[in-house]
């Protein structure tokens, strides 16, 4: 197909428009002087700031514990989640489980905050990382559910029913056949769910006490005032970060698609 | 057995922290404000009956945002950001995916991926990212500047327009993706057709494939405007003090004047207002699958 010159403009511009805020940001910070935006000279002087910022430093630790835990407890509810919505058949109010399912993806994050530390202090929890992480569990597990059960829907149903016509119980079936197959679905599914709470401030800054900071809590504390060379620096990092992740994970998938079709041309001769 | 567990568990989990949130939410916002710890009243207890507790409760907290302008201007202005924003972002956002859906086969899936990169960054980040951009002395006035295009810096950061931005910038793949979608779904032929029947390149454009791209229209429409009208982070770091948007009303009124009932009567109104354009997204979705099967 052919190119117009419309087109090749707008990817252009389209694309100048997605990524030059965030190369003008790695640039900068690389940038000698505390005025941000006057260039003095090349330094990673910033780097070393960061690095050696206590606050900064427990505040990622925090996040980091977070994420890990939350994307994990939201990606064994969550697939359970779309099991039971795909597989499971009719239930005592299941219209309003998938109800809850789908709206806390449309809810503002200002409302689901609010309505969780409303929660929190009705239950006297003290806030911390449990109440953050029970709060990021409860809306990644809808994205990991939605991701999942989209999968489930695509795959064939008779591969569990030959498990089950051989003798497994439903359960085994599950853990044999179905989750070896929705597996690159899952695992999408927790690298969304630990992404989103890596990178939430709003339900965070409502479900946290004095006891916990996460990292996007202290960034938007420090760049209220204006913007900071350091978080210039932090903000690379973590742009670095995720561009190695998603083209590293783009290039594996690329891969095992690439292996895949062989394999299955392969399979085709032999069987000629 | 085992089928009881796997529906009860996430099932439980959505009802104690969804559900039970959310009527607690409702319940205070019918409640009223007081010197205590917590900073409302009734409280809920068994000695005194569920009805003494019930006549307690009333719409004083939603009869006092009606009367208080701050509320309407606040509801009125995010509704009108919203609207702004989201036809900006499907007149930037519609070139790009149409582009992206007559590029050669091979770029394809490296240009999906770079509309796709963003979303995995920060959004915080994001948004941070245009602050040294927009501000007085920021890059664009600095390079606007230097091209004698003005004479002195422009005003944009902590103004409406910088908030336009900052939610465009943010949005855009929302709005990019199912339009992409939607054309690449497209039939060439039919495009091919038109044109041998004596339509120009632009008649076919607005007669046949904007038409046939309507569901990714209008689902890129709703997926930006949805979440953009109970925004908080664009609003406060770009929109200044000057730029009412509910969210960061609703987030104020909770952590800097401590009155919760009302903070939970914005939360309740807000709710109310979303459940339209939410209805009608999912009226689209469905009519998209039907379409398809």
């Amino acid at each position: 197909m052919r190119l117009t010159w419309f087109n090749i403009t707008s990817l252009t511009f389209g694309f100048a428009f997605l990524y030059l805020p965030m190369v003008i940001l790695v640039v900068y910070s690389f940038n000698e002087s505390r005025l941000v935006t006057v260039w003095t000279g090349f330094s990673t002087k910033w780097y070393g700031e960061i690095f050696s910022n206590a606050a900064f430093m427990d505040a990622a630790w925090v996040t980091l514990k977070v994420a890990v835990f939350s994307s994990s407890i939201a990606t064994v509810l969550g697939t359970m989640a779309a099991y039971v919505l795909v597989r499971g058949g009719r239930f005592l109010g299941r219209t309003l489980f998938s109800g809850m399912i789908y709206a806390p993806l449309v809810m503002p994050e200002v409302i689901t905050g609010l309505s969780l530390l409303l929660l929190f202090i009705g239950l006297g929890l003290d806030r911390g990382v449990l109440t953050i992480v029970l709060a990021h569990t409860t809306f990644s597990m809808c994205y990991v559910s939605v991701l999942v059960s989209s999968r489930l829907v695509t795959f064939d149903r008779s591969l569990e029913e030959a498990a089950l016509d051989l003798g497994c119980t439903p359960f085994d079936a599950f853990r044999l056949v179905t989750l070896p197959i929705i597996a690159p679905a899952v695992i999408s599914g927790w690298l969304l769910a630990f992404t989103l709470s890596l990178d939430d401030l709003v339900i965070a800054s409502f479900t946290t006490g004095p006891a916990a900071t996460t990292l996007p809590i202290k960034i938007f504390s420090a760049v209220r005032l204006g913007v900071s060379p350091e978080i210039n620096a932090l903000s690379t990092i973590m742009i670095a970060i995720v561009t190695v992740g998603v083209i590293s994970a783009s290039l594996i998938s690329k891969r095992k698609y690439v292996l895949q079709q062989e394999e299955e041309r392969n399979y085709g001769r032999d069987s000629v | 057995m085992r089928r009881f567990f796997f529906i009860a568990i996430p099932y439980l989990w959505l009802l104690a922290l969804f559900l039970i949130p959310f009527a607690i939410v409702l319940k205070i916002s019918l409640s009223d404000m007081a010197m205590a710890r917590p900073p409302y009243l009734p409280q809920f207890s068994w000695e005194d009956g569920v009805w003494s507790f019930l006549s307690q409760l009333d719409f004083e907290n939603f009869v006092f945002l009606t009367t208080d302008n701050l509320y309407w201007k606040a509801y009125a202005s995010s509704l009108q950001i919203a609207v702004v924003s989201t036809l900006l972002a499907l007149l930037i956002g519609y070139p790009i995916a149409y582009a992206m859906a007559r590029a050669p086969e091979e770029w394809r899936a490296t240009l999906m991926l770079l509309v796709i990169l963003p979303f995995w960054t920060s959004f915080l980040i994001r948004v941070y990212s245009w602050m040294g951009i927009l501000s007085q002395e920021g890059y664009l006035n600095q390079l606007l500047l230097a091209l004698g295009m003005i004479s002195e810096p422009l005003i944009i950061l902590n103004t409406k327009v910088a908030v336009y931005i900052g939610i465009v910038y943010t949005y855009i793949p929302f709005m990019v993706l199912p339009i992409y979608a939607a054309l690449d779904r497209l039939d060439r032929s039919l495009i091919e057709a038109a044109e041998d029947l004596g339509c120009s390149r632009t008649q076919a454009f607005w007669l046949v494939t904007v038409p046939l791209s309507r569901n990714g229209i209008m689902a890129g429409c709703f997926l930006v405007f949805i979440p953009t009208l109970g925004e908080f982070v664009i609003p406060s770091l770009l929109g200044g003090s000057g730029t009412l948007m509910i969210g960061k009303v609703l987030w104020e009124e909770f952590f800097n004047n401590r009155d919760w009932p009302v903070a939970a009567a914005v939360a309740v109104v807000l709710t109310l207002i979303l459940i339209i354009p939410i209805v009608l997204f999912q009226r689209n979705q469905q009519k998209q699958i039907e379409a398809e099967s």
